[in-house]
Order: C-alpha cells, then structure tokens, then sequence
C-alpha cells in the first residue's frame, strides 16, 4: 500500500483494506466486519469459543494494521516523548518497546499505546485510534519530526503457548530469547520486526513487516502454525482475553480525554489503575502538576476487577453497596465469562472507598430469558483485575510447547 | 371597535413564530386570532408556486433547529410536518477539485485527509467542542433568558441555573464559552484547521444572514448557531420540510385551527392599539379594529415599535436602543426551477453531496473578499451562495426529472451605493449569481425555466423582515440572551402592558427554531397565571 491521495469516491467505499484482507475474506466462515480506525476488520472468523481458545491453548493470528502508528524523529524526539508520556522515555534502550500512557493538562487518559524504540534516534509510537492531532499539538517547540506510518506497516499479533513454536518453524532463529517488551529483526523469507507484546496477557509476539510482504508472511504462518493449532481470530475473542489480562480499551473501559463530551467523563492514570506507569519523579509531563494533585487529595473512583457471583456476564450493570440496591457506588464497563478461569469476571468503575481490594458489592445483572427479562441482583467481589497471567507469558527463553 | 367581544391573544403575524405562540395560548383555552398580511401563512417559512408544478421554498430554505419539543406538543407530523435529513455538502474549487462531507465518519475522514491529514483528525475535536457548547446552550433555547440585574426569585433561579450549566461545561468549557461568543469563525477555524478548503467550506455557516465578515469578532457564535440543531437526535445535521418550508407553518397553522385559534390572512396590521399604557389590539389595514386582551407582534422589534405603535406610549431610551438594534440587510435568494439535474464537473459521479448543500468560495479570504463589496454598498461580484436541490430528496417541489434550487446569496445589500433597487438591479444581482453557479456547472444556465429573484429589499416588502434581515436581528453577543433584544426586555414582555414580543428578535433568535414563540407564550401565560403544555 502507498500513501498516495485516495480517490475521491469514499462514500462507496468508506472503508480500506488491510494487507492481509483476502486472506481474512477467504476465512470469514461468518461475515462479521466491523470498522477500526478506517479499515475493515473481522470481528469473528467462525465462533468466538474456538477462536478464543487459540489463544489460550495454541496460537492465534490478529490483523494489527489498523493500529495508527507514527514514526517519531528529530533531535527532539526524546524530549518530546518525555513530555508527552507519563513515563520516562529517556530510560527506554534501543531495542526495547514499554507501554505507555499520555494524559491531557488535567491529567486524563488521551489513549495509551506502546512506544518503540527501533534504534538510537528512531521511534515509533502505537495506538488504538489516531492521535496525529494530539501529537501534533503536543510537539509545538521541539524540533521533532512526526510521520504517520499506519498505512506503510501491516502488522499481525500472534498469541499463544505455540506462538514461540510456530515462529521458531517459520524460521525466526533464536526468537525464544527474546524477552518481553523487547524487539528484534528477523527473517521468515521477508523481514520482519518482531516485539514480544501483546493485548492478551500470554505469550505472544507482534510482527511488523511491510505491506508487500503480508500475504507472504500470512501464508508462511499458516503452513507452519497449522500442526501447531494456529487460526485466525477476530476482535471478539481478542476482548475476552484482554479482560482476563485487566487490559483497557479505549471508549469501553474509558473515553479519550480528546473525546469526552461532558467535562467530568475522562478518566486519570490514577483512576484507571495504571499509576505505575506515571513517573512523577522524571521531570515535567504533559498532566504531571494534575495528577500529583490526584495523587495528593486521593483518587474518587477506580477501576477494579471484579469477581461476579453466578455464570451470567454483569455486562453494563450498576452497582450497589447494598442488595436493596439504594446506594449505586459505580458500574461495570467489561464483563465475561472467563473460560480459562473458570469464573465471572469483570472490570468496573467503581466510587472510593468501595474500590479498594474485597471490597463486597451488588451487581444489577438483567437477563434476557427468552425475551423475559429477570433481574439478578448478584453478589460480587472487588479483586485485582488481572484474572490471567500464566508463567509462560514472562519466562525467557520462551516455552515451545 | 367593531367586533363586539375582545378576543385573549391577538398575534400580529403568521410566521411559524407567531404561528407556534398562537398554537400554545389557544391550547391553554385562550381564544387566540392571529392576523397576516399576506394571503397566505408562513412569514419566511413558506412554500409558494411561482412556476406550473413547481414548489419554491421562498425564503428559509433547510430545516434543522426547529425546536423537537413543539414538533411533538404541537402535534406537528399529525398535521402533515415530515423532516428529511439530507446527507453532507461539499465546496468546489476554483482549481476543479471539492470538499464533500459525509455522514459516514469513515468516508469524511478519507476525504477531508486527500486535503489534510492533520485537519481529518482536527475535524473530530473540532466536533466534541462544537457538541460541547451546543449541549451547554440548547437547554437555555426553551427557556425565558434571566434577567442579570433582578432580584425576583424566578430570575434568580434561572441566572442559577444558567451558572450551573455553565458550571458542568468545567473550567476550560466556560473560557471556551466565552472565547466562542465573541471571537471570529476564521480566528476560531484556524485554532483546528490548516486547510484553506475545509475552513472556507465550515465557515461559511458563520456568515449566513450575518452581515459580517468571517473575519468579523461574533461570527464563531454564528457558526454554533447553525450547529446546534439536531434531527432525529444527530446534532448539526440539517434537512428538507418536505413539501417546502410553508409545511411547518402550514402544520402549526393546522395545529393552532384544531385547538379552536383563528388565522386571518391578507390581514395587515397599520396600527397596534394602545390605550392607557396597555394594548387593546389592533387597526388592521383596511381600518377594521380587532379588541384584544393581549397582543403579540410577531414583527421584528423595529417593525412593532417604529412603524406600528404611537411613540408617545414608549419610553424615550427604550425608542433610541430600538432604533439601534441591529438589524442588518446582508442576504438575498434565488429560486430556480430547472428542466432537469446540472451537472457539477467537480463532484464525483454519483457523489452523494449534491443532495446536501454546494458552495463555490473555496477560501475565507473570497469570503471576506465578498464582504467588503456588501461594505462598499454592492452585492459581492463574487458572492458565497448556500444552493441546494431538494428536488433530489423530495419529490413534491418538482415535476418527474425537474428540479428545483434554492441558492441563498451573502452579502446583498438592502441599499445600493449606486441608487435604489429596481428590476436592472435586482436582474443585474441574479445574472451574477447565475454567473457565479455557471462557472462550476457548464449547463446550469440552459435549464433554467424560471428564477425568482429576491433581494433584502424585496424581502422586506414581501415578509415584512426590516431590512430583510433573516434573524429579525444580528446574532452577535451585544443582542443576545438577556441583550435579546434589548436590556431588560429579554423576556418578551414590553413597556406597553400586554403588548409581547415573539418573533425572532426575542431570544435565542431566528433560523426557523420556533423557540421565542414558545417562549412568548409561556411568558403570557406565566402572567396569567397558567402553565403552558408540555
């Protein structure tokens, strides 16, 4: 793909293709697409289940395109970072990638992403949804320079306890020595850059290639991964595995703070859970002198896992204090049955002091019973909200299972 | 007198405003009359045939901010009101190339990114704030505008409640508030975008029925004030009456005759009648006196008290600030029946923006450019047209194959530097236009059939609007809210004592909301002592 002008006839159709479409068309056994940042992309490929189980038993392969990647430049660039990210960026080793988080003068989440440090001088940032507005916002004053590279790269996540199988057979010499939130160039018959990262909480890996080499790629994975249980999967059994794992996702567990309508919508670092991303001690940030406010006077709500009583996901419930259900104290934003924890799990927001850790609450659960509705009021349990973080997702050399 | 008994509620015009005043006293059991010039309903919400088998929407043209709560108290579908969004609207450049909007996010972000990628993405916050602020004002649309320097316990609650809307906006909100009643749409533009065509094409709505600049402090409000309609819930979105404008007055005048109101059209007022300090109604034209209890003058504030009451029963001040409101001619409209579909070689077969509303000034700089023409007291040689072609979405304005064009025209003077309006002038104006809409539709001029042309002179003869003033009045910040539109007269009562004001002068203003009928009536009725229907 180049980054020439588009044809101006969008509105027939608005959405582009990533490089690995026909592929994922030929295995769309359920015609389920949905939209993400411009780009059509399969929600479910054959049932959520199975493809949800490649990812905890075996190896699952994850379109990445759409993720909006900029390159970032210039002698500034550093600095930049520093400014803009809650973390350090300066302490970030060529080589290595960290997630992180940026925040608004007020302190709240704008998105969070993952920073690449490809080499001394070159970085590369990546997120959920564009941010080409807030960076460049954000530059003013340093001497950096800021590319937008999401259409130049076609990336896939593979995840999984093979996933370190199917790429070693694929050819990626020494690639169980990488270590997590490090990356490295590899070849498989095309190049790639491959980081040990993901959004599933497991072993896993992401590849970052050329868009020319996709297909190539694709196929390579396949013809190797298919003894060793590889399937393409779509978002929907992505999302349970990330609520296993505690991650976020923008505009479900919280709204960008470059989004929010009403002022008392966009969520803190703080809030959120993620303060051991914010690094009060490295100097000036964008959303420092905010946050240590926060952090001075207490934060208001949290968001907790929580552990919900009976099999039925609490998805949107209110939560309560009490049974009778007089007092609502917050609201679950994520909900699943956990297959692989074998229980009911859930993030919510919910009100200080109701979300410190044991916290117990009552979750408003509202079934559809054949088109009889009940209602549940269920018992649930504020938890640490990473429900799954197996050994294998951290131990180097990875297993080959 | 001659009519024995004095009717409650007298309204002096039958434009949707007075209409929707009307509709709300006679709900409430008033016996309510309202009195119109013309043979017909409407004021300039109207629909007229001028050509065979064509329908015009005369003066306003696309609907959006009419107020939901009326449509629904009002029962205005029952009564034949139907609303159709249309989809986008583009701007074609002088060079061959265009902006379109879509409605589809994907889409718009593709096409406003071939001009910037920078501003594709600027568009979305360039949207939350706008969202933003419409959420903070549209609330204050329903409701009677505090007075700042009372005591009473309603204002009071209302300045009360005023500061906690403004409040929840948080501290960045209430500064951008401010920021964006007072600065210019260019200035404000330019705070999101870095393209020449996206800020020409979202400016434009910052200067219609304005006579100012886009580089004029006030337009930003202007620009929101066309924001912050909604059909069907989606905010900005702006779409057709089907049928023509004339069908929401002919549906409020349905609504007002089912609640037992009366309509007299080609019923000119030449006097409102004041006895003792109070209005006791009103001499119609042809010198018949109705009686009233009440009087509502849906005339524009200069109209009512200027040309329509004894100055002896007004107060001194209160004349000269009348005399000052600001009520400027800026716009003129052409109204074209086509004998089919001209072609715009600059928007993509099959685009879906020719259905939405198409302009030609592709930089704020031709704007302002135009501007100063109206300045200089001329028409702008190369004016900023508003053309649409509801013919496309609905189908009753004209034959099968046929079409019809609304074009809205900024700036027109209401005076000529070079003399009076008359039939050259008013030729010369509309051959520019056409010009203007030629040079980017190659058989445009071969399909005209007919062309009403109307300049604010002649829109003022023919509506009543002063100057022919689209807004009954300019929407800057010097008259509005409590300023609206005058101090200490924002709330739609008058020094003459059952006199009120419910036109469009009164709060929020105009663009076919309904609300400062609604709000009108509520007043009377407050001081009543009644409530008025939900």
């Amino acid at each position: 793909m180049s980054d020439r002008p588009d044809p101006p006839a969008h509105y027939r159709e608005p959405l582009l293709q990533t490089p690995f479409h026909a592929r994922a068309r030929a295995l769309s056994q359920v015609d389920q697409f949905t939209p993400w940042s411009g780009y059509t992309t399969v929600d479910v490929f054959t049932t959520v289940e199975q493809e949800y189980f490649a990812i905890r038993n075996a190896a699952a392969l994850y379109d990445l395109t759409p993720m909006s990647k900029y390159r970032i430049g210039g002698p500034d660039a550093v600095d930049f970072l520093d400014r803009l990210l809650t973390r350090r960026a300066s302490g970030l080793a060529p080589g290595r990638l960290a997630y992180c988080l940026w925040c608004d003068d007020d302190g709240h989440l704008v998105d969070d992403g993952t920073l690449f440090r490809l080499d001394e001088t070159e970085y590369r940032l990546c997120a959920a949804s564009r941010q080409l507005d807030w960076l460049a916002a954000s530059a003013i004053g340093f001497d950096v320079q800021i590319d937008e590279v999401t259409a130049q790269i076609a990336a896939l996540a593979l995840q999984g306890p093979t996933s370190c199988s199917v790429l070693k057979a694929a050819g990626l010499v020494g690639i169980e020595h990488l270590k997590p939130f490090q990356l490295g160039r590899y070849d498989c018959g095309w190049p790639l850059i491959v980081s040990r990262s993901g959004f599933t909480g497991d072993l896993g890996y992401e590849l970052w290639m050329e868009p020319d080499h996709a297909l190539g790629v694709w196929d390579r994975l396949h013809e190797v991964g298919r003894s060793r249980g590889l399937r393409a999967i779509g978002s929907k059994a992505l999302n349970v595995a990330r609520i296993e794992a505690g991650f976020i996702a923008p505009n479900i567990d919280f709204i960008p703070a470059s989004h929010a309508l009403r002022a008392n919508r966009a969520r803190s670092p703080l809030e959120l859970g993620l303060e051991r991303f914010v690094d009060f001690d490295k100097g000036h940030f964008t959303g420092r002198r905010a946050l240590l406010a926060e952090r001075e006077r207490g934060p208001r709500r949290r968001l907790v896992g929580l552990d919900v009583g009976g099999n039925k996901p609490a998805h949107d419930a209110l939560l309560y204090a009490e049974r009778a259900g007089r007092r609502e104290v917050g609201a679950v934003t994520s909900a699943v049955w956990s297959p692989t924890c074998k229980r009911n799990i859930a993030l919510a927001m919910v009100n200080w002091p109701h979300c410190t850790e044991g916290s117990a609450l009552w979750a408003d659960i509202y079934l559809n019973r054949e088109l009889v509705w009940e209602r549940r009021m269920t018992a649930a349990r504020v938890v640490d909200r990473v429900f799954f973080s197996p050994e294998r997702r951290r131990r180097t050399p990875a297993v080959d299972a | 007198m001659s009519r024995a008994r004095a009717v409650d509620a007298l309204v002096v015009g039958a434009g949707h405003n007075g209409l929707v005043a009307a509709c709300y006293l006679a709900r409430a059991g008033l016996s309510t009359t309202v009195v119109e010039r013309n043979p017909y309903v409407g004021g300039a919400a109207v629909s007229r045939s001028l050509y065979p088998q064509f329908t015009y929407s005369n003066c306003s043209y696309v609907c959006s901010l009419l107020r939901p709560e009326i449509m629904r108290t009002l029962e205005l579908p029952r009564h034949g009101l139907q609303v159709i969004p249309y989809e986008g609207g583009c701007t074609m450049m002088r060079d061959g190339g265009h902006l379109a909007l879509y409605d589809n996010h994907d889409a718009l972000y593709r096409e406003i990114a071939r001009h910037s990628k920078h501003d594709a993405e600027a568009y979305e916050r360039y949207s939350r704030d706008m969202i933003r602020q419409c959420k903070f004002i549209k609330p204050l649309l329903l409701r009677e505008p505090p007075d700042p320097t009372s005591f009473k316990p309603r204002d009071l609650m209302e300045l009360l409640y005023l500061a906690r809307r403004f409040h929840g906006l948080g501290e960045r909100g209430m500064c951008d508030t401010l920021r964006f009643w007072t600065m210019s749409a260019a200035d404000f533009l330019d705070e999101y975008f870095e393209s020449e065509i996206v800020k020409a094409h979202l400016a434009g709505s910052s200067i219609i029925g304005t006579a100012l600049g886009p580089r004029s402090p006030g337009t930003a409000y202007v620009l929101l004030h066309h924001y912050m309609g909604d059909i069907d819930d989606t905010v900005g979105a702006w779409g057709f009456a089907r049928g023509g404008m004339g069908s929401i007055s002919n549906a409020l005048a349905a609504s007002l005759q089912e609640s037992g109101g009366e309509v007299r059209t080609g019923a000119g007022v030449e006097r409102i009648l004041v006895r003792g300090g109070r209005a006791v109604g009103v001499r119609l034209q042809n010198g018949e006196e109705i009686a009233a209890r009440l009087v509502l003058s849906n005339m524009d504030l200069k109209r009512t008290f200027l040309e329509s009451i004894d100055l002896e029963w007004l107060p001194e001040e209160f004349v000269s600030r009348v005399r000052n409101f600001k009520i400027r001619g800026s716009s003129g409209k052409l109204n074209i029946a086509l004998d089919g579909l001209p072609s715009f070689p600059a928007i993509p077969a099959g685009a879906p923006c020719i259905r939405g509303d198409m302009h030609v000034t592709d930089t704020i700089e031709m704007m302002e450019r135009a501007y100063d023409d109206w300045k200089a007291g001329r028409w702008s040689r190369a004016p900023y047209i508003d053309m649409l072609i509801p013919s496309q979405i609905d189908p009753t304005m004209a034959p099968h194959g046929k079409h019809y064009m609304s074009v809205f025209v900024q700036y027109c003077p209401y005076e000529l530097a070079d003399g009076p309006w008359n039939d050259e002038r008013r030729r010369a104006f509309g051959d520019t236009v056409i010009e203007t809409i030629g040079r980017q539709s190659p058989d445009f001029k071969k399909l005209i059939l007919h062309a009403e042309i109307r300049t604010p002179w002649d829109i003022e003869r023919e509506v009543g609007l002063t100057e022919g003033n689209i807004f009954q009045g300019e929407l800057t910040m010097d008259q509005l809210l409590f300023n609206r539109p005058i101090p200490g007269y924002a709330q739609y009562r008058t020094p003459i004592r059952g006199l009120y004001l419910c036109g469009s002068s009164t709060h929020p203003g105009g663009g076919v909301m309904g609300a400062p009928g609604a709000n009108a009536a509520r007043a009377v009725l407050r001081d009543l002592g009644r409530r008025m229907a939900a």
